[in-house]
């Protein structure tokens, strides 16, 4: 029976955490059509961030959850003004300039911190289901994800900036003729996503060790998880996220680490070929 | 249109023979193998996508097989002929079910890209994962993350102690890396080539007027497949030793790399961007200084910024207007510059 | 056929070690050292300071007159954590460097990439990293330390502090696999029992549902030759869930790369490993060693097993040259089969004959707050794994790597 319950909560860690590393990347590439390939980049800088600054003493919740995501969406600002924003429309040549991004982020941070494994302990203890411990910090997760997804929803449904967004991306000549620049819409868009990857790396930091290529590990999962939900931001997200997710754990379980991760991408192999338009290109038509 | 040919069968011959005799003086004949070998891969994503308008993420799972599949046929059998002729149908049948899977399936874009990079995954952590001694094929270790190493390398055909390496496993490289771009020309000016161009630039109206494009997709995917298992093949030769990291996602991304850097829609493009970031790849490595990541990322941006066609559009480009002269081909050009509207568009 | 090559990448080797070597070392009479490492890409942890210290090996010799009369020269490269870079420098350090020894190889994917080369074409090779033991090759010579060497001392120790019952966690590549059958046939001989073991590819970071099924089965030890930044995450989860205080812990690679420096004590404290060195070995040649590196790098917290592995290997293969009197290839084998030692700042080296690999220290430690705390010294350890199967004096022409069967 414990076992059971340990099981679900691995279950929707799983599914919390593909939530986390592919929300910054569905944002960038939902609404913007940027492929940023640099997005498990910008996670690792999460984590240095993160770490840097509990080193000078500063709270890690407070790194995690403010200093991360602020200094990755700075970087991010940086890398839209630079690059990107010449690039738009052009989704191949953005998948090649963030790849070159990704490549460069990676000599950097090999410069600045080393190749040394870095990291920090996780803040909340482990607890025991009966009688099993699990890692206390795999709710910390859960809770983020979720409030993650509520936020996403009301920012972009319920605000007027979300209005803003929505609409110069579907029609930029029309938010223009209104007065919204779509320049700075889609800046402001990138900082957000670039933010989003921030605090996922920042928040998966003290699970792992960090190094400067750790970014790599990432990429794959939050790109299948983000075309593989489709058009819907948040219904996609959480729908390919729920699916990958369960599949993932169960044959984890079952089987192996390795099976579960053949397996969440024989699913994803099999979900675009039954649906290819996404999840949400057939179901949930027209929602977020 | 046949003397046509025949002016450009000439050209790639003697161009193809002239490097052949002059690269050598500068470069070592070992690093050139490779160097052709990858140009020969930077060709088969370059049919396919330029020519083809597929947009595989996976055409490192073809270059793997089909080092694979030389590698364990190598082992079983003792002998270089039949194993090198696996390596090129391996990947070639395997394309031709992923690829009626797909294309049948009616997917396109960024989802065929998916599907094909997930694959690739499929296959890298498969192999990566067979490290312990139960997984055998026939005599031929599988060996998991350290790969295959220590079987038979090329030998002229019958012959298995006569083994082709150093200098003349070079010439044997260059020489097919001439003849595979000579087939890729024939095929483009093919019927069947036009119409693969026209499918990249109108899938619709192709298939309206009457050509099953789904199965010319097919065919376009496995002749492209059938190239990078060869290069494949080639490479394990060249390494001696196979690994899982051929199918690595930045194998694939590599690829990539190679075609827009050297020009879509060419086919010297692809060719040249492969063996040129390769050759800086290798000449990075030798120095101390900086870090390498950081100098190839950072040319790669400055690339897309300043140079977004590639390299052998550009140029070409740069020799019409300064030259002021239109080089044979019209069509091609135009179409080509049409195709680059829908890239950017 | 490639003078224009050769001089320019004479040049380029020139300008990577300037920065270390006195200028002399240019001079047209020397010799060329091969150096073959991953010193950026994800193994770079690994590789740096072992490229670090072969720089500082060198330039010690250089500084004390050199060999032969002569100073050497690295021609070093990167081989940027990529297999197929390995097969490309192999070549080309043999065939157009033509250097007289060639150290380096980190994985043993990379050892195998190029032994072969390295074979072919006569040029003497040094591996020097600890591994899963059973190479038997005459061109090779390995100073790591091997299963036997390191496993045999652990296993007991570790199990009689806890219990009979051992669940293992190893990388899923040549080295996990043949050092988890190492550790079960261990296990079986002190009487225990092999409970489970589960093989992890090097990407793996996600261990959760691994800690509950370890709970499930309720071993007594778990034993985890996890290699990588990634596998660093499962000393973290392992503690984070608690089960540090239940269940205890042995690793045979926990530390390779310095990953204890990165757990905080309350993760690390306690997990149990042998090795040959350890920063806090408090001899008078390691810290002696531990001065010269700081002198030269500012800062001696890189030093690490496989960077002091590479030290002791330049330096073995120096003081053959040295007793040789020749750069031979046949002259330094010769001399290294005599038995030859050196004192390294891990202790005394030295070759066996029978199987090119070394006789070492081994210190069973626990890992202390971030350090390692040295219990009990094994002195003069021998490869018995690979002697067992190998024999280069009765078979000079073998050249198999043997694993261990059960």
């Amino acid at each position: 029976m414990d076992l059971y319950v340990v099981v679900l909560v691995e279950m929707l860690y799983g599914v919390a955490s593909l939530i986390l590393i592919s929300a910054g990347l569905a944002i960038v590439f939902g609404m913007i059509k940027v492929i940023n390939l640099a997005h498990g980049e910008f996670m690792m800088m999460g984590g240095y961030a993160t770490i840097t600054a509990v080193n000078l003493g500063v709270n890690v919740f407070v790194a995690m959850l403010l200093i991360a995501p602020v200094v990755v969406g700075l970087i991010g600002l940086v890398v839209e003004r630079l690059v990107i924003r010449h690039l738009y429309g052009r989704l191949i040549d953005t998948m090649l300039a963030t790849w070159g991004l990704s490549l460069f982020f990676i000599g950097l941070a090999t410069m600045v911190f080393g190749n040394t494994t870095t990291g920090i302990s996780t803040p909340i203890p482990g607890f025991a289901i009966g009688d099993y411990q699990v890692n206390g910090y795999n709710f910390f997760i859960i809770v983020v994800s979720a409030l993650l997804l509520v936020a996403m929803l009301a920012v972009l449904k319920g605000t007027r900036a979300g209005l803003v967004a929505r609409g110069t991306m579907q029609r930029p000549d029309m938010a223009a003729a209104l007065g919204y620049s779509p320049d700075r819409v889609y800046m402001a868009t990138f900082f957000c996503g670039s933010a989003l990857s921030g605090l996922a790396g920042a928040i998966l930091a003290p699970l792992v060790g960090l190094v400067p290529t750790s970014g790599g590990a990432y990429i794959a999962k939050a790109f299948i998880t983000v075309i593989a939900g489709g058009p819907s931001l948040v219904a996609g997200l959480f729908a390919s996220a729920g699916f990958f997710g369960a599949v993932n754990q169960i044959f984890t379980f079952a089987i192996s680490p390795v099976i579960g991760e053949v397996a969440l991408l024989v699913a994803a192999v099999v979900l675009l070929r039954i649906l290819p338009q996404g999840v949400t290109g057939t179901f949930f038509k027209g929602r977020l | 249109m046949p003397g046509d040919l025949k002016r450009e069968a000439i050209a790639i011959a003697v161009v193809t023979g002239a490097l052949i005799l002059v690269l050598p003086l500068i470069i070592g004949t070992y690093t050139l193998t490779v160097l052709a070998v990858y140009g020969m891969l930077g060709l088969s994503l370059g049919l396919i996508w330029g020519f083809g308008g597929i947009l595989c993420f996976g055409q490192a799972a073809f270059f793997g097989l089909g080092a694979y599949a030389y590698a364990i046929s190598a082992i079983n059998i003792g002998e270089s002929t039949i194993p090198m002729l696996l390596a090129v149908l391996v990947p070639a049948v395997f394309a031709v079910l992923l690829g009626a899977m797909m294309f049948y399936g009616r997917l396109n874009d960024v989802y065929l890209g998916v599907i094909t990079l997930v694959v690739t995954l499929i296959l890298f952590k498969v192999i990566n994962s067979t490290a312990g001694p139960q997984y055998m094929i026939g005599n031929a270790r599988l060996g998991g993350f350290n790969g295959i190493p220590g079987f038979q390398t090329l030998n002229v055909p019958g012959k298995p102690d006569a083994y082709i390496w150093g200098d003349s496993y070079f010439y044997v490289c260059a020489v097919l890396l001439g003849f595979v771009y000579l087939l890729v020309t024939v095929l483009l000016r093919s019927s069947f080539g036009r119409i693969a161009v026209g499918i990249r630039e109108n899938e619709v109206r192709m298939s309206l007027m009457g050509y099953d494009v789904r199965a010319r997709k097919t065919v376009m995917f496995a002749i492209g497949a059938a190239i990078a298992g060869l290069a494949g093949g080639l490479f394990a030769n060249w390494a001696e030793i196979v690994t899982p990291n051929l199918f690595s996602l930045s194998q694939s991304a590599e690829i990539i790399i190679w075609c827009i850097v050297g020009g879509l829609g060419t086919r010297l493009g692809p060719v040249l961007g492969a063996a040129g970031l390769a050759y800086l790849k290798f000449l990075l490595g030798q120095q101390a200084l900086v870090d390498n990541a950081l100098v190839t990322g950072l040319i790669l941006v400055l690339f897309v910024l300043l140079l977004p066609k590639g390299v052998v559009p550009a140029l070409s480009g740069l020799w019409r207007v300064s030259v002021g002269r239109r080089p044979p081909g019209r069509i091609r050009r135009r179409r080509r510059s049409r195709h680059r509207e829908r890239l950017h568009g | 056929m490639s003078l224009n090559r050769r001089t320019f990448l004479s040049s380029a080797a020139a300008v990577a070690s300037a920065s270390m070597l006195p200028r002399a070392a240019m001079a047209a009479d020397s010799i060329k050292l091969g150096s073959i490492l991953d010193t950026s890409g994800i193994f770079d942890a690994y590789g740096t300071p072992m490229d670090m210290a072969m720089r500082l090996a060198v330039n010690e010799i250089n500084t004390a007159g050199g060999l032969l009369g002569m100073q050497v020269e690295v021609v070093a490269y990167d081989t940027q954590s990529d297999m197929a870079l390995y097969s490309q420098y192999g070549q080309q350090l043999t065939r157009q460097d033509e250097v007289d020894v060639v150290h380096g190889g980190i994985l043993s994917a990379s050892r195998e990439a190029i032994r072969q080369t390295m074979r072919k074409t006569r040029t003497l090779y040094f591996y020097n990293v600890l591994y899963e033991g059973g190479v038997c090759d005459r061109n090779i010579f390995i100073n790591g330390v091997t299963p036997a060497q390191q496993v045999e001392a652990l296993v007991p120790y570790a199990m009689g502090k806890s219990g009979k019952s051992v669940y293992i966690l190893a990388a899923d590549y040549n080295y996990g696999q043949i050092t988890a059958r190492w550790i079960q046939k261990f296990v079986a001989d002190n009487g225990g029992e092999t409970v489970g073991v589960d093989f992890f590819p090097l990407d793996v970071s996600d261990f959760g549902s691994t800690i509950a099924k370890i709970q499930t089965v309720g071993p007594d030890l778990v034993i985890a030759p996890l290699v990588g930044g990634a596998h660093l995450s499962f000393f973290r989860q392992w503690a984070a869930a608690g089960m540090k205080d239940r269940i205890p812990l042995a690793s045979t690679t926990m530390g390779v790369g310095n990953e204890h420096k990165v757990l905080t004590p309350e993760e690390g404290n306690g997990i149990m490993v042998a090795y040959n060195y350890s920063q806090e070995l408090d001899t008078p040649a390691n810290n002696a060693f531990k001065e010269r590196w700081s002198a030269s790098y500012g800062d001696s917290s890189l030093i690490h097993e496989i960077a002091v592995s590479n030290y002791q290997g330049v330096m073995t293969w120096a003081e053959a040259v040295r007793q040789a009197g020749s750069l031979d290839r046949e002259a330094v084998i010769a001399a290294l089969e005599t038995g030859l030692s050196i004192g390294g700042p891990a202790g005394t080296v030295t070759v066996d004959p029978k199987t090119h690999h070394a006789v070492l220290d081994v210190h069973i430690m626990e890992i202390e707050d971030q350090g390692m705390r040295v219990i009990e010294t094994l002195p003069q350890r021998q490869p018995i794994d690979t002697q067992a199967v190998c024999d280069l004096q009765a078979n000079p022409d073998d050249n198999t790597q043997y694993e261990i069967q059960i």
